[in-house]
This record gives structure tokens, C-alpha cells and sequence, in this order.
């Protein structure tokens, strides 16, 4: 055997081992001896490399950590400087797109169908940064007073150039001279002109408008009349609603604060005011143009 | 046999020996010579074979266009989301190699491979610059002065050329051909295109250049399937050891026959082994080293002739025939058997359904996503709206105008936002050549005609002149 020759001193190192004529690195457990096998040459060679790579990535790109920051590199290499120019570079690229959006007129843009689709996209990103908090992300507007824009029911007018002058002045925005103030009175409460059981009439009627159930026994005919006395100045006789004042349609399916009894009891007897914004401060014509358009192109564009 | 200790001689891994096949002439060598132009011909030229689509298409006949996401072969246009035609080529190449095999091993190996094409190549041009094989085995082992220098760097500078051109053809597939010559030789091709030629240049080199035969011993799966896939009756390189053996000289011969003993028709000179790319020895059997070129049968119907014996000592043969001739019994080669027949009627129906789904793929198709907020509005008058999100493919060479409609209960109507033109309240939408565009559409139902939460609904597109129609099915939402 091999192995009757081979027993070895353990306290020797560059022992060569008979069968493969290799040095052992001198351990040896129970008879077990570990050769000490050099590194593959080319292994060897990467790993010198990557010493090299690394020494001329440390001159070239930022590197070392600093007090107070870290060392640059002689390439100024900046990831973040990257993104800035690649922003810029594409805010370059829309600049001619939205140079044409500010001269031309909203039908124009509406007609033109690469304007459009490029409005709309941005109008679309627009909404969702400024107007989605009430509107929500698609424009399905949310209880309590934040309207549906996908709907063809407007307060103000769905036209492009009312929508453009609500998203400019805002609605009850006191701190815009030229925002849209309709201001319903609170006919309820201790100072209001109608009683409860007058309120409870006039809720009834007004439901019997869009042929809602009303209740049993529901004085229509008082109702009808208080309607004509207190609401029909805004409203109209019919309770057809009046966009120049904003004043809305009570004939439709289309509630804003709701149409069950309840809701239309506490909207006649509090009165309701929703407040939207002035964007004109807040954003730039172009994107409001743009804004317009796409709230316009969400369904209930006139 | 050795005894047991001395197998511990043996170490783990074994440095392969080099191996410096010879030149040969014969059948087999100029049946791989044809091959080898003509595949290599197809992939260097193919780029440069123009293909009529008409005014908006590119001309060039195979082009793998990433920038527009296409895939064009010929008369056939693929889009991204028909991709799993290639799932079918797969599936089908996968079978075709299964079949060669039952009928005739390893020749995908052995002819068509491109680790064979090239290291063919490659080696040919080791011949013409350093000699045949006796020469390169001495230089190699003797002292390198400035004539071994020159002849290497002749060399490798012919093989860093042939993988250059490689490397070139390949991105050649991927781009306008002659615009990408142009540019590359004006240096202002994209940097891709460098990239790609520069990554190709250097696995060509290596591959066919330094590792040949290695690749096929270590890197490449098939030859360890292919073990489990040949059978007795698939035709392999064999050596005919009931001919060949016992192995003696035509001298020791010509006594073991005047003493009336057997002797093999085999005269050891080694030449099978000496053209072997592989370096295997053929008459040790049928193994994994044999990529079954046939090179080796070349040389031994040479040497045979030489010695005024019959040819065929070493052919393609099955295990099942050199059995039956070791028994006495007559040999037969059966192509047609139950697995031929199995693989050759999986490529039938593989290749007829890609056919038959070629042949009658639509040229258009539409997309719909409803919008989920808002999932409905309702609108003044009772009547309920869905939004939805379409999308029309024309994958013709022109643009073709779609009316939409609405499949849905009565009084469903539908329309385009931004889309103006109409017949009979049906939005026109014009979607340009081999384009694809996204509408946004809205449908909406009179108040009343539907109770469900939920109603399934069918838009189609109809190309208006050459009366295509493609549909898709979505949900219509009510409160």
C-alpha cells in the first residue's frame, strides 16, 4: 500500500503528498492530510483584475465615503444629475407639443386628433397629481359633494369653456374675485323660513320631480307651492336648474348629495356649499387647457 | 486488468490531450463540405435577400426587428403576442432531433451542428496554415523561433477574422442589412450592433477556435440525452469487430491464414482515430466523444482499399445488424418502426396545427379593458354608461378603417371618444399599417333594460372593405 510509506511528520510543512505530488499545507487530522493545491492560474488572474478594476473605479466614480460626503470620481459620474437631464430632455420634447396647446383654442385642440391624445394624456396626468383627492383617480367623483365628472350632468356647464372656467376660478373660492358663487339659503334651523312638516312637503315634492316614490300622505300640493315661492327663483318652475347659476337640475337621476328623503331634508333645511380651488394661481394654462380637455373627453363633454 | 491500488493513480480530472485531427477525403467529408457552404452560405448571405411588403414594411426577407417589435421571415409577419409560434418551432426541432436519431443517431452532431460547421471551419484553416496534423503535433512539441510565431499569428488572425464576420452576419438579422453595413463600415452603427458583433466575434472564436471538441464533451446536454434516445436499430457509426478483430498487420495476417486461424480485417494503423475530431476511437463502440460524422469511415475505406480489402469495415450500422451477423443471421435496417412512425406523426400534427393556425391567423384583432373607476355613472336620464379601453391591431400593409358596434340588450349604443366619423352611429376608427391603436369607448344601456349587477357584452370591429370582423367579450356594470 501507498499509504506504509506515506506516514508523515505533522510537524512539517511542504510535505509532498505521493499520490498526487502535491504540498500538504503540514495539518493533519486522524491521518487526513490537505493538500495544499495552488489556485487555478486564471482564477488567480481575475481576482488581479478585479484589484486593478476596482483601484481605476475608485479614481474614476464616487467612492469613498467621507465626513460630510464622498469623493467624487474624475468622471463626475451623478446618477441623479442623469435623471435631471433626462428630465429636461423630455420636458424638451413636450415643449413643442404644449407650445401648440397654449395658441390654439380648446375646440382646435379637441379637432385635431394628435393634440388630443396628447392633451388628454396629460391632462390625465395632471388630474390624478391635483384633482383626484376629490374627484378620485378617474373622475367618479365620491359622496358628499364631490361631483361625478364621467356624467353628462353639469352645475356649472359641460362645455369646454365652462369646464375651463370652473378649473380657473373655482367654485366659492373666496380669495378669486371671479370664482362661481351660488350661495342656496339654509331654509331650516331656528331662523328658517320653513317649518319642519313645510321642508318634509317640499322634500317630497321635490322627489316627485324625478318621479321618485314620495311618502304616503306627503302634502304635494304645499310642497308644489312653498317650491314655487322659495325655490323656483333659482331652481325655475320646473326645478330644471340653471347652469348661469349654478343652480342644479332637480329632475334628473343624478344627485349630488343624495335623493333619498333624509339627504334632501338636510340639504334644504342646512344648505350644501361645496368649495373647489382656483387652479389659475396654481397651475399653468397649459395644463389647465389640457385638464380641460380631458375632463371634457371623460363622458359628459358638451 | 490493473490491480486495485493502482487505481489510485488515477487522478479526478483529466487535462484533455489536444487533438489534431487529420485530413481525409471520402463520401462523408464532402457530404459536410456541401453542408458546411451551404449553412454557412444560408447565414452569412440571408441577411442581404430582399422581400417585397409593399411601401410601409421593411424589404428585408428575415429580420428579428426589436425597435418595432417584429418578426419578419419571408412571407410571414409575427407580432410579439405571437411569439408561441416559437414554442411550435421549438417543439417541433426538439422532435426532429428525436427522429434523426431513431433513424440515424447523431448526424444533427455530426453535420448540421453549428459547433461542428464552424470548428470544421476553424480547423481547416489550422491545415492550411500549419499543416496537417503530423506537422502541428511536431511543431507543438518543439521550440518556438519566428517561423512558429508567424504561422500562429497567420492563424488565429484568419480565426478572429471568420469569427469577426460571424459576429457581423449575426447582427445583420437584427437591422436593415445594407443600412447596417453602411454604418458599420462609416462607424456610426449603433452601439448594440458593436457590442453583439464584439460578443460573437469572441464566443465564435473560442468555441470553434480553442475549445471544439470540448464543447461537445462538456458543455453541450445532448450527447447525455442522446444516450437515452438511441436504440439497436438506429443506424450509428460502428466498428464491425466481428470483421475487424483480432486486429493483426496484413503481414501476421497472411500467416494466420495459412495456418488456417481467423484473422481481422482491421490493421491497427489508427487512422480512424488520427481524423477523429473528437479524438475518440471509434472501435472501442459507440460512445459519448462519437459525434457520428463519418470521418473516420473515410479513412478506413481508404486504408482498406490501400490493403485490397473490401470497404465498410467501419459504417453506419445499427447494434441490432452487427448482433445478427456475429449469429449468422441476415441483416435488415427497418426505418419504419413504431417510434419513427410516433416521432414522424407528432411533427405532422405539430407543424399542420402551426400551419393551419398560420394559414388562417386573423389580420386584425381588438383588446378591451373596462374602466374600473368609475366602474358605471349614470347618466341624467336614467341610462347607465361603461368606459372601456380598446385596442385594434391591423396587421396588414394598409390602413383599414373599423366600425364598432355593440353586441348587448336593446338600446345598447356605443361610442369613440375623439373619433367624429360615424355610419349609421357606428364609430369609424382608422388604424394605420401594421399598427396597433388604443380608443377610448363608451357604451351605454337605457335606464331599465337590464336588472343585473352584471352584464356580458360583445364589441366588434368590422373592417369596413374587406369585411374582417373580430369581437371580444367584457362585462357591462350597473349600480
Amino acid at each position: 500500500m501507498a499509504g506504509d510509506k506515506g506516514v508523515m511528520d505533522n510537524n512539517t510543512k511542504n510535505q509532498i503528498d505521493e499520490l498526487s505530488g502535491t504540498a500538504t499545507t503540514g495539518h493533519d487530522w486522524d491521518g487526513i492530510r490537505e493538500l495544499d493545491t495552488p489556485m487555478p492560474r486564471w482564477w488567480l488572474w481575475t481576482f488581479y483584475l478585479c484589484i486593478i478594476w476596482a483601484i481605476g473605479y475608485w479614481v474614476l466614480f464616487p467612492a469613498w465615503p467621507l465626513p460630510g460626503g464622498h469623493t467624487q470620481g474624475l468622471l463626475a459620474y451623478s446618477s441623479r444629475a442623469n435623471v435631471a437631464v433626462e428630465l429636461a430632455s423630455l420636458h424638451d420634447q413636450r415643449e413643442a407639443m404644449a407650445a401648440g396647446l397654449a395658441t390654439t383654442s380648446l375646440q382646435g385642440i379637441r379637432d385635431n386628433p394628435d393634440m388630443f391624445r396628447f392633451a388628454v394624456a396629460r391632462g390625465r396626468a395632471a388630474f390624478g397629481d391635483n384633482c383626484s383627492g376629490c374627484h378620485g383617480l378617474g373622475g367618479g367623483g365620491a359622496k358628499g359633494g364631490y361631483p361625478n365628472l364621467n356624467d353628462d350632468d353639469w352645475i356649472w356647464g359641460g362645455s369646454l369653456e365652462n369646464i375651463q372656467t370652473t378649473i380657473l376660478n373655482g367654485i366659492r373660492w373666496t380669495a378669486n374675485n371671479d370664482t362661481r358663487i351660488a350661495q342656496m339659503p339654509a331654509f331650516g334651523g331656528k331662523d328658517g323660513v320653513l317649518k319642519p312638516a313645510e321642508i318634509n312637503a317640499v322634500a317630497n315634492y321635490v322627489r316627485s320631480l324625478s318621479n321618485l316614490p314620495t311618502e304616503p300622505g306627503a302634502k304635494l300640493d304645499l310642497g308644489k307651492e312653498l317650491f314655487a315661492t322659495n325655490c323656483a327663483v333659482c331652481h325655475g318652475d320646473a326645478g330644471k336648474g340653471n347652469q348661469e347659476l349654478g343652480s342644479p337640475n332637480l329632475t334628473d337621476a343624478i344627485w349630488l348629495y343624495g335623493s333619498d328623503l333624509k339627504s334632501i331634508t338636510e340639504t334644504i333645511t342646512y344648505s350644501r356649499a361645496g368649495v373647489m380651488p382656483a387652479w389659475k394661481d396654481r397651475l399653468d394654462p397649459v395644463t389647465i387647457k389640457a385638464l380641460t380637455i380631458y375632463v371634457h373627453s371623460l363622458g359628459g363633454g358638451q | 486488468m490493473s490491480a486495485p491500488e493502482a487505481q489510485a493513480d488515477i487522478p479526478f480530472f483529466a487535462p484533455s490531450p489536444k487533438v489534431y485531427p487529420q485530413q481525409v477525403s471520402g463520401t462523408y467529408r464532402r457530404i459536410k463540405w456541401i453542408i458546411l457552404f451551404v449553412t454557412l452560405g444560408i447565414y452569412y448571405f440571408l441577411p442581404f435577400v430582399r422581400w417585397d411588403r409593399g411601401p410601409n414594411l421593411p424589404d428585408q426577407a428575415v429580420l428579428v426587428d426589436f425597435e418595432r417589435r417584429r418578426f419578419y421571415f419571408f412571407f410571414i409577419e409575427l407580432w410579439p403576442q405571437e411569439v408561441y409560434y416559437f414554442t411550435g418551432l421549438l417543439i417541433m426541432a426538439a422532435v426532429t432531433l428525436f427522429l434523426l436519431n431513431a433513424v440515424a443517431g447523431r448526424i444533427w452532431c455530426g453535420y448540421t451542428c453549428p459547433q461542428t460547421v464552424w470548428s470544421d471551419l476553424f480547423l481547416q484553416v489550422e491545415r492550411l496554415v500549419e499543416g496537417d496534423r503530423r506537422d502541428r503535433v511536431k511543431r507543438d512539441g518543439g521550440p518556438w523561433g519566428f517561423s512558429v510565431w508567424r504561422l500562429k499569428i497567420t492563424k488565429h488572425f484568419l480565426w478572429l477574422m471568420i469569427a469577426w464576420w460571424t459576429g457581423g452576419a449575426w447582427v445583420l438579422y437584427f437591422n436593415d442589412a445594407p443600412t447596417l453595413v453602411y454604418q458599420l463600415a462609416t462607424g456610426t452603427a449603433p452601439f448594440a450592433a458593436y457590442l453583439w458583433i464584439g460578443i460573437l466575434t469572441f464566443t465564435t472564436y473560442v468555441f470553434a477556435g480553442h475549445l471544439r471538441e470540448q464543447v461537445c464533451l462538456y458543455i453541450c446536454p445532448w450527447p447525455r440525452i442522446q444516450a437515452a434516445l438511441t436504440d439497436e436499430h438506429a443506424l450509428n457509426v460502428s466498428y464491425r469487430f466481428d470483421r475487424g478483430e483480432p486486429r493483426m498487420s496484413v503481414k501476421e495476417a497472411r500467416k494466420h491464414a495459412a495456418m488456417d486461424e481467423k484473422a481481422g480485417d482491421c490493421i491497427d494503423c489508427h487512422q480512424c482515430v488520427a481524423v477523429c475530431p473528437t479524438g475518440v476511437d471509434i472501435r472501442e463502440g459507440s460512445q459519448l466523444g462519437c459525434i457520428q460524422c463519418g470521418l473516420c469511415i473515410d479513412a478506413c475505406d481508404s486504408v482498406m482499399a490501400k490493403v485490397n480489402r473490401p470497404a465498410g469495415l467501419i459504417g453506419y450500422d445499427t447494434d441490432d445488424n452487427i448482433k445478427a451477423r456475429a449469429l449468422g443471421q441476415p441483416t435488415r435496417y427497418r426505418v419504419v418502426r413504431p417510434r419513427t412512425i410516433v416521432y414522424a406523426l407528432l411533427l405532422f400534427v405539430v407543424g399542420g396545427a402551426m400551419i393551419y393556425q398560420l394559414a388562417t391567423r386573423a389580420t386584425a384583432s381588438i383588446s378591451v379593458l373596462h374602466e374600473r373607476n368609475p366602474m358605471f355613472v349614470t347618466l341624467r336620464d336614467g341610462s347607465i354608461r361603461n368606459a372601456y379601453t380598446i385596442r385594434l391591431a391591423n396587421k396588414r400593409s394598409e390602413s383599414r378603417p373599423f366600425a364598432l358596434t355593440v353586441d348587448g340588450p336593446v338600446g345598447t349604443q356605443i361610442e369613440a371618444v375623439g373619433v367624429a366619423a360615424t355610419t349609421d352611429w357606428r364609430p369609424i376608427v382608422e388604424v394605420g399599417p401594421d399598427q396597433t391603436r388604443e380608443v377610448r369607448v363608451l357604451v351605454t344601456m337605457p335606464r331599465g333594460v337590464i336588472s343585473e349587477k352584471s352584464t356580458l357584452i360583445s364589441i366588434k370591429a368590422a373592417d369596413l372593405f374587406a369585411g374582417e370582423n373580430v369581437s371580444a367579450k367584457e362585462n357591462f356594470f350597473a349600480p
